[in-house]
């Protein structure tokens, strides 16, 4: 803009039609032409234009900036450190109070609903079984794959039986089955308390006295607890049966020869391993589960991350669990 | 008339970001208490603190001449059992019927036997309009009956206190105005103390009988006594164009 100008009108006769965009393009002009000192006379622009370009500039810019965009590494270290222990308090705070509340339940006090219990047990259960089932089954089928192409090449294929029945009942078994339930169950658990915290249904029940942990967490948790180690062992069974359709199909076994050498290779303290890890999983699940949809913000975004949380939190105390127990009973 | 909840030298704060600072004020046993303001000054909040769903950065909440934020958690329990809450979302649990939310609370605080539970629920729904509305579930309802839902469970144990956040948001017309009515006869009948966040100035106009209003430009509050009162009497320019809607017209309308 030429500085000589000291004002600046607009003519818009031959305009036939505008948009919004003219509205962009003129407030660009009289940005620049303020800045220049330049007199402006609007009156020129379409009557409707005119109003709007007043409208927009009725309530002032309200002046913003990031804080943290100016802080120092130190103040940002400090800030997340103290984030970091807040987040650690509230885990803290939420085992004491589960804790209690199983504490409430061993005494005979009954605080939650029985139905609710038994909605989840049906949950965790007897409608996870399908996805189970199919899991178990195709990793049965591999383990034994990946035994037979070696032992086949010393005739040593009867032994597919011990590989895929120690394979399932002391390992397989337990971390396939935490791994879809923790999928399946712990997302849910995070989404479901996750949608109550938005809905302020948690804060009702707060407001009324009534614990929410008692009545919201520790259903789930003993549902959990309850049913992940049977569906651990129905895991173990279907991947054995996965295992002994490779073995009778292709090296030429006969069933009954297939799973007598399978109950020769298993003891019942290493299908005891895989129980323990099962209901350590269990625990771990319900809590991550729960812990994440009670940490939840009030926002649909915020259930979406809890969920997301839940099932990395879970898979990640999975399997670090699992190395430490095996760790525990192997060393 | 003495004084039910007090609150003394308030601050809330989310973090380091002070929302409102320095609230002094008094509510009375059986006042219909109107927490006002714009937008985002904290009036929810506010009510937060009062229930004891949130500890204030400074200050104090008084009960009955007992401070609140410093009793033990059982005896904080006590005096949240003696409120009732109607959340501004209903806030009703979506897994249970009409007649198992307003059950809950009488199962959990009272020894009646499920026959007599189940008479009670069926009055306190009948008594907000929803009689016949048992097995329902809250998503089966309209915004207004959900409301009205969720007052019968804040009533099933005849609390001592009500607390309203927005009960009439999202409502139309006719059904704030009888949502103001009904709250309005349950006081009366309860003998409850009722404090309701709203800047409905029609609601505010025709069921307060005290007040406060918060501004966020200052963090504090501007004014606190019956509305109508203010109206008249205040000189605070924020506050007038609140309560006049902009008019400047110092004129009580309630509808």
């Amino acid at each position: 803009m030429d500085d000589a100008v000291q004002y600046l009108t607009f003519t818009c006769e031959q305009l036939d039609d505008w948009d919004t965009r003219l509205l962009i393009f003129v407030k660009s002009i009289i940005t620049a032409a303020r800045e220049r000192g330049i007199t402006i006379d609007l009156a020129g622009l379409p009557q409707g234009a005119h109003r709007l370009l007043v409208l927009s500039e009725a309530v002032p810019e309200k002046t913003t900036y990031d804080q943290t965009s100016h802080e120092s590494p130190v103040v940002r270290i400090g800030r997340l450190t103290i984030a970091l222990s807040g987040k650690l308090g509230e885990a803290a705070t939420f085992t004491g109070e589960i804790i209690l509340a199983f504490g409430d339940f061993l005494a005979g006090r009954k605080p939650f609903r029985a139905r609710d219990f038994f909605y989840f047990v049906q949950a965790c259960g007897a409608e996870s079984l399908p996805i189970v089932s199919l899991i178990a089954v195709l990793v049965g089928v591999i383990l034994s794959f990946v035994g037979a192409v070696q032992l086949q090449m010393f005739g040593a294929q009867i032994y597919v039986a011990n590989l895929v029945g120690l394979g399932m009942v002391m390992e397989m078994g337990a971390l396939m089955s935490g791994i879809i339930i923790a999928g399946r169950i712990g997302a849910a658990y995070a989404a479901q308390l996750g949608t109550m915290q938005v809905n302020e249904e948690i804060d009702a029940l707060r407001t009324m006295g009534i614990s929410p942990v008692g009545f919201l967490v520790l259903p789930r948790m003993l549902s959990l607890m309850l049913m992940l180690p049977l569906l651990c062992i129905y895991a173990d069974i279907m991947g054995i049966l996965g295992g002994s359709v490779i073995g009778v199909t292709m090296l030429d076994l006969s069933l009954v020869e297939y799973l007598e050498q399978t109950r020769k290779s298993i003891l019942l303290s290493q299908c005891g391993h895989g129980l323990l890890k099962a209901s350590v999983f269990g625990v771990l699940i319900g809590y991550a589960g729960c812990l994440r949809g009670m940490q939840c913000g009030r926002s649909a975004l915020a259930v979406g991350e809890a969920t997301t949380s839940a099932v990395v939190t879970s898979i990640v105390l999975i399997v670090v669990s699992d190395s430490f127990i095996t760790f525990l009973l192997y060393r | 008339m003495n004084a039910a909840i007090t609150v003394k030298g308030l601050t809330m704060a989310y973090g380091s970001f002070v929302l409102q600072r320095d609230l002094n004020f008094t509510i009375e046993r059986g006042d219909i208490f109107v927490i006002m303001g714009g937008s985002g000054c904290g009036k929810s909040t506010l009510l937060r603190h009062m229930i004891g769903l949130k500890p204030p950065a400074a200050g104090s909440v008084w009960y009955d001449g007992e401070n609140f934020w410093e009793l033990t958690d059982e005896d904080r329990a006590a005096v949240v059992r003696r409120a009732g809450v109607l959340y501004q979302s209903s806030a009703l649990w979506s897994s249970m019927t009409l007649a198992e939310n307003v059950a809950l609370p009488l199962q959990h605080y009272t020894d009646l036997t499920p026959s007599v539970i189940a008479e009670l629920v069926s009055f306190k729904l009948a008594l907000v309009g929803l009689a016949g509305f048992e097995k329902f579930y809250p998503a089966q309802l309209s915004g207004g009956m959900r409301k009205r839902a969720a007052l019968a469970r804040a009533i099933a144990l005849d609390p001592d206190f009500l607390f309203f956040d927005e009960p009439s948001a999202g409502l139309d017309p006719i059904s704030a105005r009888n949502l103001d009515q009904l709250i309005l006869e349950l006081r009366e009948s309860l003998g409850a103390t009722v404090v309701i966040v709203t800047h409905e100035l029609a609601s505010i106009y025709a069921i307060a009988t005290n007040s406060v209003f918060l501004d966020s430009d200052t963090k504090t509050m501007l004014a606190t006594g019956d509305p109508k009162t203010i109206l008249q009497e205040c000189t605070d320019p924020t506050v007038l164009n609140f309560l006049t809607r902009g008019t400047g017209k110092r004129e009580v309308r309630t509808v």
